[in-house]
This record gives structure tokens, C-alpha cells and sequence, in this order.
């Protein structure tokens, strides 16, 4: 880190550097999973976590007790510890490794480096900045930013946060600081952060950079908010001009306030206030590799192996071959989610002509949506995806019902005095209802009115645009994108006559993360519009002419249909279903019937980790129960989300189908037969490392360390402007996910397993620097499973390496069926039986 | 009847006490004992009501156990039983009941499942107490049920920095409330010469003839009442504690701030309506300040960008209306109003999570650029200036943080010269003269004997705030506690006819609980290095049964109805001379920080983020 100086660019370069660290987390409607230290991904995996403990203090391992518990409980394979052990090609032997892993006591973790200099303010004037001025500093920032809480909104607007404060200061008798001077600062415009930080720092400019870091770490909830929305402003429908720089200058003069109502004059600026040795260590000096750390690395790998391995063993062992069939019955394509992974499962069993297949759930078209009578546009594909399309919704019935509870009137106190009066007690008979028999009402978050069935799409262009968009999609650029997800996933021929895109979404209730919980490929959103809008190109007769001039021959009898499974009601939505030839009609109201059988075996399955449904009953009854679960405003856990993902397997379906993956796995659908020099595996892997991956980590993040680095219990949270959550009224904004959604998830990174060959993938991975990075530096990892002959190999330091997997069987069963009711916790791979299966 | 009150009381106390014998990790057993016990309350209140209404609405006083008598002294315990009663009972019943069904799922896993349940039934135990209490003496016990309940819910996320610091600030309100009750206590034995319970304030002929010999007593009986009232009802200029104490599961904030907890101030002034129906100054005053209040509280509920925030101080302002309709007369209104309020603010809390989709969706759909709001009309420095004066909720929280946390912190401060020698040294000295002034009493000139009481409750006063600001020694901290009671008791026992008796009774119990405290201590200084009071600790963490014990101690030690201490504490009031106003003050004074020192050192010491740091620990500002 080179020293600063103070002019402006070097202030600048301090303030990228600290944004860089800050949460990039997005308001609550964008919620987007990704790697919560993405700060670190230059570094590999584990030193970045050494390095964020030590220098943030941030818990990035299970605690070492977890990990012996889990050793004992078996979860940990001794096999798996003693390779990782191995693996480390220390010198130091084995037995005492082991002795440090299973016995040896470590004392705790030196404090962290961020908080050590500014804390100094403490210990030598005994004042406590923090409690000065983030209670002031977060209700100015809430209010400035709020989307639609309060009644009187901030009454300067689209000016910036430091020019609006000015606005009021210049004309108000009261004020936001205690002081005059401070206040004066602010009016004569001295208030440059390099000019701030001289009067409260001093003039050791070594210093400002670590003072900075100190002071937005001590609430990086609504630091990184800020610097979240000044790089995405579209991202607040109301929106409100703001930087992270007017936000340092204000918590600067604030602070400043402080120091002058507190102490008056008898302080000075830091560095004069301290010695030279109680200047802490500079923030990003090297940290050292500790005995601890290698501890706590060798349980990480040997927990990881312990899954890992049984999975490759499976693949490896699993004799499942499709049966040669002439006629499907019908083919599916599901998002790449983890959740889908076991419908799919349930729909090959119930109907074993059927096929399915996955792919991102954006289903390859990039849009943005305007529902019917909407003022804003949603964008429905991937986060970073910029798009150049319009689709707007057309032809709507349905009124949008509205709750009076959250009417504003009830908080003015005339209004309120009839409205305490009245709705109050129809409050109590409503309450009563939803705790008794809950249903949906206006407040539920429901995939299902992402877009009404019966509306229309305007998905062909017809030479419109609207605000530089086009609306809709020419027929070539319609063709461009059937072929390439159909490529993708090798669907190229053996066309059944009806071919489902399942979009999914979710229902909840009381829930500020209901974005979470929607489709991430869809930037959060439901996949509806999109099955419906790939499927209408995919039925256009003038792109299945242009698809047959590249080779896809699709048969006129054929049809696709969009579709919606909602993951927590495990409900499915067919979209134009009265675009069906009456031949297919038929099919279709069979194939209805065996999705809604594979709906409530999926319910059943869900079932088994919830503690409020008896995993015994009838498929039938469960899935009733999981339907009112999705609509209770007391259930905290509509649906356990990600929770458990381990794994992505992009490949033929064949090498998966005979396995029971525990819904831990997100599929990807590939054949590299069609695919012989890695074209299409670039994209899917491009997607697959920061989509699966960010979900991944953010689920590690979150589950250890649900302090720091997730969002803590959501039982007390509060919503702060409708954009994020806090404890109580005066905290700071919490990042990542609640404890609810992770507490049930090994934190162990993803696998990804591509079915190719090494060389080819190798070739593939190293041709994006971006994507390489993910593997390179062991964010996520990865297997390759050779075609038919099924030779793993593992990548490691830049190689593939062949890997024979220790697990020497791995057991065969019959029916998942007892197992489900056995117990709540993961449980490890089986062969499922071909015969049953 | 009698025993159906009984019953009323008899079921939430063994539904509390029958849930502490569950292991935490039985959530099912903890969750049906909330259930049936609140259930069957709820079912009884039913068919009370009904028999209350057959029999044509009549109004009850039970006198009851008579816990300690001597010839002009009588602790009675006593019940009560009107419309207000009936109505508190029922919202009461209803409430707890839909939000002890609602916690059962919502708090599934979550940490401290058993010591939420513990607390609610504790509350709800409390809340049962005040309602049908018959006498001052007997809602006060129920009162400071209901404050350590609070104290205990706020502080539910007990290793986080900001749960327990709003804890102790709400507590710290609260105390106040209990001190102004005391005293108005203390008014009231010198007005009526007894133990007066709420039916006899219901005679007008009695009451207006007492007033009517001592209307200045009267007035400020009615004001300390009013006091209480709006500390517990969050009304100015106290309101700021509300929103702060929505710290605990969503239920929970739920039904005690959003509902029960907050409209006892309402309870207690219609309780006593009768005794200052005729005081118009005194009606003034109450209506005044609903009004300001409710308009203040308007304004910063209008500028609040959280939902909570702002539906505390929409629920602030209705309260501030209810005090107008009581105020007025009309308490049929204002129990109507009062329950619809009640149920009003508990729903929005409830589905206060579910504001993000709907509204973002109404936004959505409905969005005006620049929605105008009733504040344009006013010229811009009057919109802005109001504007940041709600924003910064008109200095509400820092002004009480100023006028009452800073001068007993820089009062203590002065006395940072005593180590635990010189305070042992003093003590002694002090405390042997003190017995020696009382034996030889008669020795003394007059104008000593009379200033003794005064002098010694101030020494005490100056001891315990010694022991609210010491930063290091816990023990010392704890001792000083014990030491200004028995300065209390000296102090008082220079007055005529304080027996032995008297003495025994009032530090009994602050003996047992401070050698009990001090024993925790000693247990824990032997198990951890770092045990002071320079921050929080979080011991809690490690040492749950420690901290169990260590609490009951502190209820103990500052006279919680547990011990006999607070029948002493009632005695020593009765005791307090109607002329020795400095020295109520003081003995006041005491008691309030007595409490705020006890908490202040459970706070340190057993909660807040645990200093080792092996497992995840929050950030001090979440």
C-alpha cells in the first residue's frame, strides 16, 4: 500500500480501496446472492480467510469444537482427515497433526486489526464516538434513502446527501450537530475529507487510510449500502442521488461535532494525542500463517472431502444407463437450482419415459419486464446482464387487493383515532384467522403474481422501442437464442411432443428476503416470464425454419410450454395452455397428473426437515401442510432455500440419475458429444462460478460467522426504508442471511463436476481470466468425470490430476422412502436402485 | 368470585413456575405450557366476564392475605374487580394468547426459546397482578414484575451491544415510574393514615374530605401518579424509550410495547381517576400533556424511515389521546379506545416484516415521483426546522441522557478517590456512630438528632452512586448496594418507632441476596480472568446458571417481591415523616440507583458480546 498524500486523487484512491471491502449487498428486492469476501477472491481460498480473520475478524471456519464434534459424530471421515493431512506435504508427521487436530487446546484468536486506531479516541479521551454519532448518522442516511416508509419524506431531493444536508442546515433553526463550528464548516464549504480528516486525524497521512477503514467498518451494513447504490442507483425505484464520499464527509464533521460538544478544546487531532507506539499495525500488513490456521484448513478440506469423495465414488459406481426409449412421454427443462433437483427426480420415477433437463433459469433470454400498469421495468436475467429488450405484460384482469394495515393513515393521530377504533379490532379477529387458518392475503410475496396467467407478452418486435429498448425480439435474434440453449443443454433431436420450461419462484410471508428466495438467474425474480416467452419463440414457425438450417429439427407435433414451479408451495402454473394441438391436450392433462404426483413426493421429501409436519403422512396431506406453511406469518422458514448446496454436476442427466444427492446439487444440463471443443461448457461454467458459486459462499459466509458476516437471527429485524433490515431502531444494516435460512448448512464449498474431457476442460476454464480466478484460486473446486470410461480427476495448483475416490462402496438402496422419516440431518450419497429408480 | 380472581392469578403463576422446570431444548413441553396456561385464562376470563354480566356488572374488592400487621401498619394484599379491570383482562388475555400461539413456530431454534417463554408468562403473571389489583401495595408488586420482564425481553439478544444498553436505558425509565409510585405511596399513608385500597378512593365524601385539609398533598400524590403513568405509557417527555425497546423477537416487541405494556400508564390514571376526579387543575395537566404529546409524536412517527420506529410513536400518540379521553371523563372511550389500539399496534407489528414486498409492490404500481405531504404549507425554514427536530426526535433520548444518567455519572465522579479501604474505613466509622447515636440518642441536642435521618440517607445516596459509576471492582460495587440499605435502615431508624422488627425484616433480605450475589461473583472471578465493570463481558455465554442465579440476586437486592424487603421498603416509606421531604428524596433517590447500579453490574458482567472469541460475535453496532 503506497502512502498518500492529501490531495484529492489520493483521498479518492482510499475511498476505492475501502469500497472495494465494504458488502456489496443490493436493497432487499434486489437480493442477489454472492461471495459476502469477494474482496479477497484474488487470493486463494484459504489464505483469504486467514488474512479476513486477522485483519477483520471475521469467523471463517467452523469452530475447531464443531469439526471434532462432527469427527466424532462421523461426519468427518478419518480416511478424509488423514488425506488432507497429506495433502499439506508438511514435514511435521502425521500422528502430531493428528494430535493438534483432535486434542490440542488453542487459546483464542488476537483481537483484529479494524477498530485498533480509531479506538484510541477511547482510551485516551474516554469518549465513545460510535455512540455519538451513528444514531444521528444511520436515522439521516434511512431517511435520505428511504423508499416508501415514512409519511413526510426528506424534503430536499436529487441533490446529493451532503448538498441537501447543507440545503437545511442554511435554513432551519435547528440542527444536526451540537456545535457551531462544525456546523459553519458545513455552510462555508470547508468540509474536503482531506481538510476533515487533518482537523480529526492529524497531519500523519500514513494514518488516514486505516482511520477511514476503522470508521465504516464500525457500520459497513450501511457503508456498503451507500456505496451499493451510488455504483447501481437504478436499483431504488425512487430514486436518490448519493456517493460514499458525501457520506464520509458527514460522518467526518459529525464526528468532528463530537469531539468539540464532548471535549471542547481540550483535545487534539489524533496522531498528536498518541505516541508513536500506540500507533497499531498497518491494516494490510502481511498476516502470518499460524499453526491454528493450518488446524482449521486441514479440517475444512478433510470435511469437504468426506462429501466430496462419496460423490465422485457414486458417480463412478452408479450403473445407471438410460433405457433405450424410442418415445418420451415428455421432456422438462428446470432451472440449474439445487431446489429443482429433486422434482426432477420424482418425475422420472413417477414417469420413467419422461426426461428432464436443466439450464439458468433465465432460460437464455435477457429482458426487462414491465408488468401491465407497472411504472418501472424489471430486469429478468442475470445481475451483471445488461439487456436491450423490452417485454411488456398486456391484457390483465385481476385488481391487486390491499391490506389497510399498512395504511399510512393509521400513524397520523386523527385518522389513527378512528382507525384504532375500528380496524383495531377487526385486526385481532384477522390475526386470530392467520394463526389458525392461514391463508393468502395482500402482505404474502408470491411468485404467482409475478405475471397473471391469463395476460398477454409483447415478445415479438415489431420495429418499437420504448426508452432505447426494443420491444420484443426479431425472428433471427429469437432463433439465435432457441439454438443456443437448446445446444447447451444437448437437446438437439428426440424431440417429445411436449417439452416443459419450468421457471420457479417462491411464496412467503413476513419476509424481507423473499428476493432470496426467487430465482437468482433472474436477478431474484420469478422464471415465469421467461419459460413463457422461450417457449412462445421455440413454437415460431418461421425460427424452427432458421433452427433447421443449423440442424435442429424440431417436429411440427411438438409444443413448449412454460411453466412455474413455486419451490415453497411445490405448486406448478402452466402458461398458453390453449395454444395446445388437441392431441397434445390430452398428453398434457396426463403429464398434469404426474406432476402433480412428483409435487407432493418433492413436498414429502422437504417435509423431512421441518419439524412441524410429520414426514409419515401421505405425500397428499404433507403437501397441504407445506402449502400453509408458505402463507403463515409465524413460519420464519417457508422453505430452507439453498441451504445444504455442495455441488453442481454439469453433464449428461445420466451420470447423476442413478444417485440420491439429498437435493444438494445444482444441475446443469450438457452433452459433450455436441460440444467437442468446449464452446457451449465456456458459457455454462462462466455462469456456474460466480451464480452457484456466489450462492455457495454466501451460504459458507453466513453460517460462520452469522454475526459478522450473515444477518444474525431475523426474529428482531426491523425494515429500514423498505431497503434492508436492522436490530431494532438505531443499529446497523445486516448483511447476508439470516440464521434461518443457513443453520441447517455444511459450509463446504462447491464441487463442480463436468462430464468431458480434462484437456478440454482445462483448455475451457483457462480461456476466461474472470471464470479461471474462481477455480484458481479454489473459491469454488472442480472434478472432471471422463465420458463413459468415468475417470475422475481433480484440479489443483493449475492441474488436473487423476483421484481415485477412497469410498470403496457406497451403499445401495431401494427406496429413499424409510430414509426420509429417519432423520433430519444431511444425509450421505446412495446408489439408488436401477430397478426401483 | 373471590376465587375466581384467585384463579386469574393462580394459573399464570403456575404456568410460570411449571416452565421453569422444562429443559430448554423441549420446546414443545415450554410451548403447551404457555398455551394451556394462557388458554385457560383466556377461557376463564370468558366465563367471568359472563357471570360479571349476568349479575349485572357489579364492582368487587377482595381483601386478602395480610402479609405483615402490626398496630397501626397493615400490608395487605387486595383485589379488585370492575369494568376497567374487565376490559384489561380480557385485551390481555386475547393478546397473549395469539402471540403465545404465534411464538410457538417463530421461535423454533432460536436461542433463549425457554427464557422467551420463561419471560412472557413472567409478564403476563405481572400484567394479571396490576389489573386486578386492589390497593397500591398490590399493583406494585405486579409493576415491577412487569419492569424486570422488560428489562429481561429487551435484552433477549443478550450478546449484542445494543439490546442491553437500550435494556438498561428502558430500565433505567421504568425506575423512575417505580419511584414516583413510591412516593406517591409515601403521600398517601400520610393523607390517609393507612393503606388506602382503590375502592375506598371510589367514596367521594371521604376522598373530597381529605383533599379538601390537604389539597398541595393531594395535588402532587396525583402528579407523581401522572409521573408513573407517562414513564410506563411512554408520553413526554419519556417517549423515546418505546421504539428502543423493540429489541427482542418481533412477538415480543408485539405485545409488550405494542400493546400491553404501554397502556398500564392508561390503567393506573383510570384506577385512580376517582382520587383526582375533582383536581381540574390536575385533569389540565393529564389532558395537556396527551395532547402534546400525541402531536409531538405524530410528527417524528410521520418522519420514521423504520417500521417499528414508527409504529411506536404512531402507538405513542394514540396513547396521548387516551390520556385526553380519561382526562375528560370518558373512560368508556378510552377503554374502547384503548383496546382497539391494543390489538391494532400488535397486528402491524406482527406483519411488520411483510411491509418490504407489499409496499415496494404498491410502489410498484402507484408510484408518484414527489408524493406532497401537509407539511408544504409551511414556509421552508419552519418544514426543515421541524423536519430535523422529528428526525432527531426532538432531542428526546440525548436530553434524558443528559439530565439523567450525566449528573449521577459526574456526581460519582467526584468520589473516585474511595478505594475499597477507604470505603470500608468510612463505612465503619460511619456506621458505628450511627448505632451509637441511636443508643444514646437521647444524649444528642435536638437540632443533631433531627438532621440524623437526612445526613445519613445522603451518605447512603453518595455510597451507592459511588457504587453506579465504579468502573473496576464488582464486588465493591455489590457491597455498596448492600451498604446504603442498611444506611437506609440507620437512617430511618433515628425516627421514633422503627423497631428492630422492622430493621430485621427490611435487610433480611438484602443480606441473603448480596452474600448470595457476592457468592456468584466469587464463583465466577475463580473461573474467568476478566470480571469488571469497565465493559461488558458476556458471561452469560459460558455461565447461563451463574447468570440465573446471579439475576435473582439482584431482584433481592433492590427489593424485588421476593424477599421481605419489600414490605421493609413499604415500611420504611411509612416511616419517612410527612415533613422530612429531603429525606424521602433521598431514601427515593437511593432506590432508584440502587436498581440502575445492580442492573448496570448484571449488564456488565454476564451480558452484552462475550469478550473470548472462539465463536461469532456481533458487531457493537447491530
Amino acid at each position: 500500500m503506497q502512502h498518500p498524500s492529501s490531495n484529492i486523487s489520493n483521498i479518492e484512491q482510499i475511498l476505492h480501496h475501502l469500497k472495494h471491502y465494504l458488502p456489496a449487498q443490493a436493497p432487499l428486492k434486489d437480493f442477489v446472492h454472492h461471495n459476502t469476501l469477494h474482496a479477497f477472491q484474488q487470493e486463494s481460498f484459504h489464505e483469504a480467510l486467514n488474512n479476513a480473520s486477522s485483519i477483520f475478524g471475521y469467523k471463517t471456519y467452523l469452530s475447531l469444537d464443531e469439526f471434532r464434534g462432527y469427527y466424532t459424530a462421523k461426519r468427518i471421515h478419518q480416511k478424509a482427515l488423514i488425506q488432507a493431512i497429506e495433502r499439506t506435504k508438511s514435514t511435521i508427521p502425521t500422528q502430531e497433526w493428528l494430535h493438534r487436530l483432535l486434542e490440542k487446546k488453542y487459546p483464542s484468536k488476537p483481537k483484529e486489526r479494524i477498530g485498533r486506531l480509531r479506538s484510541l479516541w477511547k482510551d485516551v479521551y474516554s469518549i465513545d464516538l460510535d455512540a455519538l454519532v451513528h444514531p444521528i448518522l444511520f436515522r439521516l442516511i434511512c431517511s435520505y434513502l428511504d423508499q416508501g416508509i415514512a409519511i413526510w419524506t426528506f424534503p430536499v431531493k436529487q441533490k446529493g446527501l451532503l448538498a441537501s444536508v447543507q440545503e437545511m442546515e442554511r435554513n432551519s433553526f435547528s440542527s444536526f450537530f451540537k456545535t457551531k463550528q462544525v456546523k459553519q464548516l458545513l455552510l462555508n464549504n470547508q468540509c474536503a475529507i482531506a481538510d476533515l480528516l487533518k482537523k480529526i486525524v492529524g497531519t500523519n497521512e500514513a494514518l488516514y487510510e486505516q482511520y477511514l477503514f476503522d470508521q465504516h467498518f464500525a457500520h459497513q451494513g450501511w457503508s456498503g449500502m451507500v456505496s451499493a447504490i451510488e455504483e447501481n442507483p437504478s436499483t431504488l425505484l425512487d430514486s436518490k442521488a448519493i456517493t460514499f464520499h458525501d457520506l464520509v464527509t458527514i460522518e467526518l464533521l459529525l464526528e468532528l461535532d463530537a469531539l468539540y460538544y464532548k471535549l471542547q478544546d481540550k483535545w487534539q487531532p489524533l496522531d498528536q494525542s498518541i505516541t508513536n507506539t500506540q500507533i497499531p499495525e498497518p491494516l494490510f500488513a502481511p498476516v502470518p500463517t499460524t499453526e491454528f490456521h493450518e488446524v482449521m484448513r486441514i479440517w475444512q478440506e478433510a470435511f469437504e472431502w468426506t462429501y466430496y469423495d462419496q460423490v465422485l465414488a457414486g458417480i463412478q459406481q452408479e450403473t445407471f444407463s438410460a433405457k433405450p426409449v424410442t418415445t418420451k412421454s415428455f421432456q422438462a427443462l428446470f432451472c440449474i437450482d439445487d431446489r429443482e433437483c429433486s422434482l426432477r427426480r420424482y418425475l422420472e420415477q413417477t414417469d420413467s419415459l419422461c426426461e428432464t433437463f436443466a439450464t439458468p433459469g433465465f432460460f437464455g433470454v435477457e429482458f426487462y419486464f414491465k408488468p401491465d400498469e407497472g411504472h418501472f421495468y424489471t430486469k429478468l436475467c442475470p445481475a451483471p446482464v445488461t439487456p436491450k429488450y423490452l417485454v411488456k405484460e398486456e391484457n390483465t384482469h385481476k385488481k391487486r387487493e390491499i391490506d389497510v394495515h399498512f395504511s399510512k393513515h393509521s400513524h397520523s393521530f386523527y385518522s389513527g383515532w378512528i382507525i384504532s377504533q375500528t380496524l383495531g379490532f377487526w385486526s385481532a379477529f384477522r390475526l386470530l384467522i392467520n394463526l389458525f387458518k392461514p391463508s393468502f392475503t395482500p402482505a404474502t410475496a408470491s411468485s404467482l403474481k409475478h405475471m397473471e396467467k391469463a395476460s398477454t407478452l409483447t415478445i415479438h418486435n415489431s420495429g418499437e422501442t420504448e426508452k432505447g429498448l426494443q420491444i420484443g425480439y426479431t425472428i433471427a435474434e429469437m432463433a439465435q437464442r432457441v439454438e443456443a440453449l437448446l445446444k447447451s443443454i444437448g437437446l438437439v433431436s428426440n424431440f417429445a411432443p411436449i417439452v416443459y420450461l419450468v421457471g420457479h419462484g417462491a411464496s412467503s410471508v413476513n419476509n424481507p428476503h423473499y428476493a432470496a428466495y426467487d430465482c437468482g438467474a433472474c436477478s431474484g425474480r420469478a422464471g415465469s416470464v421467461n419459460a413463457r416467452i422461450m417457449s412462445n419463440m421455440a413454437n415460431h414457425t418461421e425460427v424452427r425454419k432458421l433452427l433447421a438450417e443449423k440442424g435442429i429439427h424440431i417436429p411440427d407435433s411438438t409444443q413448449f410450454i412454460g411453466a412455474l414451479h413455486d419451490t415453497t408451495r411445490d405448486e406448478a402454473v402452466f402458461y398458453d395452455e390453449e395454444t395446445l394441438l388437441p392431441n397434445n391436450l390430452s398428453l398434457h392433462k396426463k403429464n398434469e397428473a404426474i406432476f402433480q404426483e412428483a409435487l407432493a413426493l418433492n413436498a414429502r421429501e422437504r417435509s423431512r426437515r421441518f419439524e412441524s409436519i410429520n414426514t409419515q403422512l401421505t405425500p397428499q396431506k404433507i403437501h397441504e401442510k407445506i402449502k400453509i406453511r408458505s402463507v403463515s406469518l409465524f413460519e420464519p422458514r417457508p422453505e430452507l432455500n439453498h441451504a445444504t448446496n455442495a455441488l453442481c454436476i454439469v453433464g449428461n442427466r445420466n451420470i447423476s440419475r442413478g444417485l440420491f444427492l439429498d437435493r444438494r446439487s445444482f444441475l446443469n444440463s450438457y452433452d459433450y458429444k455436441i460440444d467437442p471443443d468446449g464452446r457451449y461448457l465456456l458459457n455454462i461454467l462462466k455462469a456456474v462460478a460466480p451464480v452457484c458459486g456466489g450462492i455457495n459462499l454466501e451460504y459458507y459466509f453466513s453460517r460462520v460467522d452469522n454475526q459478522k458476516l450473515g444477518a444474525g437471527s431475523k426474529l428482531p429485524h426491523n425494515v429500514m426504508g423498505l431497503f434492508g433490515v436492522a436490530n431494532g431502531i438505531d443499529g446497523d444494516l445486516r448483511c447476508g442471511l439470516p440464521s434461518q435460512m443457513v443453520e441447517v448448512h455444511d459450509p463446504v464449498r462447491l464441487m463442480v463436476i463436468v462430464e468431458h474431457f480434462p484437456e478440454v476442460v482445462l483448455a475451457t476454464i483457462k480461456e476466461n481470466a474472470a471464470t479461471y480466478e474462481w477455480f484458481k484460486n479454489a473459491w469454488v473446486n472442480l472434478a472432471v468425470v471422463t465420458p463413459v470410461s468415468k475417470q475422475v480427476y481433480v484440479f489443483s495448483n493449475e492441474e488436473l490430476k487423476p483421484y481415485t475416490p477412497l469410498t470403496q462402496q457406497v451403499p445401495i438402496i431401494n427406496s429413499i422412502e424409510p430414509l426420509l422419516a429417519s432423520n433430519q440431518e444431511n444425509f450421505p450419497v446412495y446408489i439408488l436402485n436401477n430397478e426401483t429408480a | 368470585m373471590i376465587n375466581f380472581l384467585h384463579l386469574l392469578l393462580l394459573i399464570p403463576l403456575a404456568g410460570y413456575l411449571i416452565s421453569l422446570l422444562f429443559s430448554s431444548k423441549n420446546e414443545t413441553a415450554l410451548a403447551w405450557t404457555a398455551f394451556v396456561t394462557v388458554g385457560l385464562q383466556f377461557f376463564l376470563t370468558i366465563l367471568l366476564l359472563l357471570w360479571w354480566r349476568l349479575a349485572g356488572l357489579p364492582t368487587f374488592n377482595v381483601k386478602d392475605w395480610v402479609l405483615f400487621q402490626t398496630v397501626d401498619y397493615n400490608f395487605f394484599l387486595d383485589f379488585y374487580f370492575d369494568k376497567i379491570t374487565a376490559v384489561y383482562l380480557l385485551v390481555g388475555a386475547v393478546l397473549s394468547f395469539l402471540v403465545t400461539v404465534y411464538s410457538r413456530h417463530y421461535l423454533h431454534r432460536e436461542n433463549g426459546y425457554k427464557r422467551f417463554f420463561n419471560t412472557i408468562l413472567f409478564f403476563f403473571l405481572g400484567y394479571n397482578i396490576v389489573v386486578t389489583s386492589g390497593n397500591m401495595e398490590t399493583l406494585f408488586i405486579g409493576w415491577e414484575i412487569l419492569g424486570i420482564s422488560s428489562f429481561l425481553l429487551i435484552s433477549f439478544y443478550r450478546d449484542r451491544y445494543l439490546p442491553v444498553k437500550n435494556a438498561v436505558k428502558v430500565f433505567s425509565i421504568y425506575r423512575i415510574a417505580d419511584v414516583g409510585l413510591i412516593l406517591a405511596m409515601w403521600m398517601s399513608h400520610h393523607l390517609w393514615h393507612e393503606n388506602i385500597t382503590f375502592s375506598q378512593l371510589n367514596n367521594h365524601e371521604i376522598v373530597s374530605e381529605h383533599l379538601q385539609q390537604h389539597s398541595m398533598i393531594g395535588f402532587c400524590i396525583a402528579i407523581l401518579i401522572l409521573i408513573s403513568a407517562a414513564a410506563k405509557s411512554a408520553q413526554l417527555p419519556f417517549s423515546s424509550w418505546l421504539p428502543r425497546a423493540m429489541e427482542g423477537p418481533t412477538p415480543s416487541s408485539a405485545i409488550f410495547y405494542g400493546s400491553m405494556s404501554v397502556h398500564i400508564g392508561i390503567f393506573i390514571l383510570l384506577r385512580t381517576f376517582p382520587f383526582w376526579e375533582n383536581q381540574i387543575s390536575v385533569r389540565w395537566i393529564i389532558a395537556i400533556l396527551g395532547f402534546t404529546t400525541s402531536i409531538i409524536a405524530t410528527g417524528i412517527a410521520r418522519v420514521q424511515s423504520s417500521v417499528k420506529s414508527q409504529i411506536a410513536y404512531a402507538s405513542i400518540a394514540q396513547i396521548g389521546l387516551i390520556f385526553i379521553e380519561v382526562a375528560l371523563g370518558l373512560d368508556n372511550l378510552a377503554l374502547f379506545h384503548f383496546a382497539g389500539n391494543a390489538f391494532l399496534r400488535t397486528y402491524q407489528l406482527l406483519i411488520s416484516p411483510s411491509v418490504v414486498s407489499y409496499l415496494i409492490k404498491e410502489q410498484f404500481y402507484n408510484y408518484v415521483p414527489k408524493a406532497p405531504s401537509i407539511e408544504e404549507i409551511l414556509p421552508k425554514k419552519w418544514q426543515y426546522t421541524f423536519y430535523m427536530l422529528c428526525l432527531k426526535e426532538w432531542n428526546l433520548d440525548t436530553t434524558m441522557h443528559n439530565w439523567l444518567w450525566m449528573p449521577l455519572k459526574r456526581m460519582g465522579q467526584y468520589l473516585n478517590f474511595l478505594t475499597v479501604q477507604k470505603t470500608i474505613a468510612f463505612f465503619s466509622v460511619l456506621m458505628g456512630a450511627g448505632i451509637a447515636a441511636i443508643v444514646f440518642g437521647s444524649y444528642l441536642p435536638n437540632w443533631l438528632h433531627h438532621s440524623l435521618p437526612t445526613a445519613y440517607s445522603i451518605i447512603g445516596l453518595v455510597l451507592v452512586l459511588k457504587s453506579f459509576t465504579e468502573r473496576k471492582s464488582v464486588k465493591l460495587s455489590w457491597l455498596l448496594v448492600m451498604v446504603n440499605h442498611c444506611f437506609i435502615a440507620l437512617a430511618v431508624s433515628f425516627n421514633d418507632a422503627f423497631s428492630s422488627t422492622f430493621i430485621l425484616m427490611y435487610l433480611s433480605g438484602v443480606f441473603a441476596a448480596a452474600l448470595l450475589g457476592y457468592m456468584c461473583i466469587a464463583r465466577l472471578k475463580k473461573l474467568e480472568k476478566e470480571v469488571d465493570l469497565s465493559r461488558f463481558h458476556g458471561h452469560s455465554y459460558e455461565h447461563p446458571k451463574i447468570t440465573f442465579v446471579f439475576l435473582l440476586a439482584c431482584l433481592g437486592l433492590t427489593g424485588f417481591p421476593i424477599t421481605p424487603t419489600f414490605i421493609g421498603e413499604d415500611l420504611v416509606y411509612t416511616h419517612i415523616h410527612e415533613h422530612q421531604m429531603v429525606l424521602a428524596i433521598a431514601v427515593s433517590l437511593s432506590l432508584i440507583v440502587d436498581g440502575l447500579a445492580v442492573m448496570r453490574i448484571y449488564a456488565r458482567v454476564f451480558l452484552g458480546p462475550h469478550t473470548k472469541s472462539y465463536h461469532d460475535i456481533a458487531y457493537r453496532s447491530s
